[in-house]
C-alpha cells in the first residue's frame, strides 16, 4: 500500500469521525437551547431572544398553574394507560415468543401496523369512531387511544428482548414438581421482569409525550403537550423550559440508574456463576 | 381444526366490530365462552394448544376495537356527506367527491408532505449513517454510553424540542448569524434555502425540523444492522486487496441495507403525517397534509373530507409497508 493511499485513508477516517461528532452536536443543539433559555429573563410574551440571566424561573418552577396542572393530567393518563398496555402487551409477547401456532405471522404484521401508521391517521380515525358512536371525548378516550398505540409497542419491544429466553427452564421447574403457575411466577416472571419494566417505562414516555393522537381525542382535556401547543400561539413562559429541563434530567437519572442496576446484576450473576 | 376455528372467531370478532357493536360483543362473548368451554372439556394437550390464543385475545381485541374498527368507520365517514356545517352525524351516501376534493384541492399539501418527508429521510440517512457507523465500529466499550447520548435529546417533549428550533433559526438567532459570518447567506439564498435573509417559515426550516425530530428512528435500526456485521469480513476483504472504500462499498454497505430500509420507513411515515413542524417552523405556504386534516377535522368540522385525506395518506403508507414486509419481514422494524 502506498503512503499516499494510507494518508488518504487516515483523512477519510478523520472525516467520518468529524461528521459523527457534528451529528452529535446537531442532536444536542436544541437541548442546550432549552436548558439555557430556562435561565432567560424574557421581556415579552415569547421566550425566543436572549435577554438576561436569572434564577427566578428555577426558583418558581410551578408558578404557571396551567402548565403544572396539564403535566399532572399527563402523568395520570400515562399511569393508567401504561399499566393496562403493559399487561395486554406482555401477554401478547409471551404468546408470540413461547408458542408456535397458526396465524403468528398475521399477528406479527397486525402488531406492526399501528406502529407504521401515521399518528394523524390513528388519531383522526379513532376520533371518527367516537364521533359516529356519540362518545364524548375526554380522559377515558385519551386513555383508550394511548393504550392502543402502547400495546403494540410493549408487545413488539418485549418480544425482541425475550427472543433468546430459554423456555426449557420453566419445563425444568415443572419436572422438579412445580405447578405450571408456580413455575411461571418463580422462574419465568423474574427473568423477563427487567424486559417488562424497560418496555413499560418506554411506553410511559411515549404516552406523556404524545401530541397528535391526543389532540384529536382529548375533547376538553388538556394534557401537557396540548397545553404547550395552545400556549405556543399566545405566550411561552420560561417556566416551560424549566419543566422540560426537569423532565429531561429526571429521565436521564432514571436511565443511568437503570444501567447501573443492570450492570451490577450482571456482575453479581457472573460472580456467582464463577463460584 | 378446533384451534383454527377459535382463532378465526377471536380475530374475526374484531373485524366485524366496526359494523355494529352489538354483533361484535355477542361474537366476542361466544368466542370467550367457546374458548373456556374447550379448555375445560379438552385435556392438557388441547389446553396447551389453546394457550397462545387465550394470551393474545385481550390485546388483539383491544387493537381490533380501537385500531381496525376506527379505520373502518373512517372509511365510511370518507364516503359520507354533510347536510350543513353543523351536521355532526354525516350520512353514508357513497360520496366519492370527497376523494376528488381531497386530491385536487389539497394536491399541494400532499405533494409537500411526500416530498418534505422524502428529503428528510435522505437527510437523516446522511447524518445518521456516519454516526451509527462510528458508534458500531469505533465505539469500543463506550458503545452503550454513545447510544444513550443519541437517545438523550428525545427525553424532552417533542413540541418543546421543536419550539427550541424557533430559537435557533430566529432571524437574529445563532444559525442565521453563523451563516452570515461564513458568507453562506448569498449561496443559500440562491439555492432557495434562505428567503430574504430568513430561515424561519421556509420549507428548509420545516424539513430541518422533520429531519431532527425523526433522526433517532434512522440511527437505531442502522446501528442494529451495523453492529451485527462481523469485523473479520472487512479484514478478509482487505486481505483480498480491496481498498477501505471498496470494503465499505462491497461488504459493509450491502450488509447494512436492512437497517437503511427499516430506518427510511420509520422516518418517512411519521414525517409524512406530521403537522407540528410545519405549524411551528413553517408558514401558510409550507402546510402539509397533516395540517389540512387537522384543520378540516377540528376547525372546519368537515369530517368526511378530513377522513378522505387521512385515508389517502394511510393507503399510500400501508402499501409501502406491505411491500416492505413482503421482502424484509417485520423483525427489523422494532
Amino acid at each position: 500500500m502506498t503512503s499516499a493511499q494510507s494518508s488518504r485513508q487516515k483523512l477519510g477516517r478523520k472525516l467520518i469521525n468529524a461528521s459523527a461528532v457534528l451529528g452529535l452536536l446537531y442532536l444536542f443543539a436544541p437541548i442546550v437551547v432549552i436548558v439555557l433559555f430556562s435561565f432567560n429573563e424574557p421581556k415579552g410574551k415569547y421566550n425566543i431572544v436572549w435577554q438576561g440571566f436569572t434564577l427566578d424561573n428555577w426558583a418558581n418552577p410551578f408558578s404557571k398553574p396551567e402548565f403544572t396542572d396539564a403535566l399532572i393530567v399527563s402523568l395520570q393518563v400515562a399511569a393508567v394507560s401504561t399499566v393496562c398496555a403493559t399487561l395486554l402487551g406482555t401477554l401478547i409477547a409471551i404468546a408470540l415468543s413461547r408458542y408456535r401456532f397458526k396465524g403468528s405471522g398475521a399477528v406479527n404484521l397486525f402488531l406492526v401496523l399501528p406502529m407504521t401508521s401515521p399518528e394523524i391517521v390513528l388519531g383522526s380515525s379513532l376520533a371518527t369512531l367516537f364521533l359516529a358512536r356519540g362518545v364524548e371525548r375526554g380522559f377515558t378516550t385519551v386513555v383508550i387511544a394511548h393504550i392502543m398505540f402502547q400495546v403494540s409497542f410493549v408487545a413488539v419491544t418485549l418480544r425482541a428482548r425475550i427472543r433468546g429466553f430459554d423456555w426449557a427452564l420453566e419445563q425444568a421447574a415443572m419436572d422438579l414438581g412445580a405447578s405450571p403457575r408456580r413455575a411461571f411466577w418463580k422462574v419465568t416472571f423474574p427473568l423477563i421482569l427487567p424486559g417488562i419494566v424497560a418496555a413499560s417505562l418506554l411506553s410511559f414516555a411515549l404516552s406523556i409525550d404524545d401530541f397528535i393522537i391526543t389532540f384529536f381525542n382529548a375533547g376538553s382535556l388538556v394534557t401537557f403537550p396540548l397545553q404547550v401547543f395552545g400556549a405556543s400561539r399566545v405566550a411561552i413562559p420560561p417556566q416551560l423550559n424549566v419543566l422540560a429541563s426537569m423532565l429531561l434530567f429526571g429521565s436521564i437519572a432514571i436511565m443511568v440508574g437503570g444501567l447501573i442496576i443492570e450492570s451490577r446484576r450482571q456482575r453479581a450473576a457472573s460472580g456467582s456463576a464463577r463460584h | 381444526m378446533l384451534v383454527l376455528a377459535i382463532g378465526v372467531v377471536s380475530i374475526g370478532a374484531g373485524w366485524v366490530s366496526g359494523a355494529t357493536r352489538l354483533v361484535a360483543l355477542s361474537v366476542m362473548l361466544v368466542s370467550v365462552v367457546a374458548l373456556v368451554w374447550t379448555a375445560f372439556v379438552g385435556g392438557l394437550e388441547t389446553r396447551r394448544a389453546l394457550a397462545p390464543y387465550g394470551l393474545l385475545k385481550p390485546g388483539i381485541l383491544w387493537l381490533s376495537l380501537f385500531f381496525l374498527a376506527p379505520l373502518w368507520s373512517m372509511f365510511q365517514m370518507s364516503l359520507s356527506s354533510k347536510q350543513s356545517r353543523f351536521d355532526f352525524f354525516p350520512d353514508f351516501t357513497w360520496e366519492w367527491s370527497n376523494y376528488s376534493t381531497a386530491l385536487t384541492d389539497f394536491a399541494p399539501q400532499f405533494t409537500r408532505s411526500f416530498s418534505y418527508a422524502a428529503i428528510a429521510t435522505v437527510l437523516t440517512l446522511l447524518i445518521g449513517y456516519p454516526l451509527a457507523y462510528v458508534i458500531a465500529f469505533r465505539g469500543g466499550k463506550y458503545r452503550t454510553i454513545l447510544l444513550g447520548l443519541v437517545a438523550v435529546p428525545f427525553f424532552t417533549s417533542y413540541l418543546i424540542r421543536t419550539l427550541a428550533w424557533q430559537n435557533l433559526l430566529a432571524d437574529s438567532g445563532p444559525v442565521v448569524s453563523l451563516l452570515n459570518t461564513l458568507r453562506l447567506d448569498t449561496p443559500l439564498e440562491w439555492l432557495n434555502i434562505m428567503d430574504n435573509g430568513r430561515l424561519m417559515n421556509t420549507p428548509a426550516a420545516v424539513i430541518g425540523g422533520l429531519t431532527y425530530n425523526f433522526l433517532p428512528f434512522m440511527i437505531l435500526p442502522l446501528y442494529v444492522s451495523l453492529e451485527k456485521i462481523d469485523v473479520r469480513l472487512v479484514d478478509a476483504a482487505m486481505d483480498l486487496y480491496t481498498t477501505a472504500t471498496g470494503a465499505f462499498r462491497r461488504v459493509v454497505l450491502p450488509l447494512s441495507l436492512p437497517g437503511v430500509f427499516a430506518g427510511s420507513l420509520l422516518v418517512f411515515i411519521p414525517a409524512a403525517g406530521d403537522f407540528v413542524n410545519a405549524q411551528f417552523l413553517g408558514s401558510p405556504s409550507t402546510t402539509m397534509v397533516g395540517n389540512s386534516i387537522q384543520n378540516q377535522f377540528l376547525r372546519e368540522l368537515n369530517y368526511p373530507l378530513a377522513s378522505a385525506m387521512s385515508f389517502v395518506l394511510m393507503a399510500v403508507i400501508t402499501c409501502s409497508v406491505l411491500v416492505y414486509a413482503k421482502f424484509m419481514g417485520t423483525d427489523d422494524l422494532v
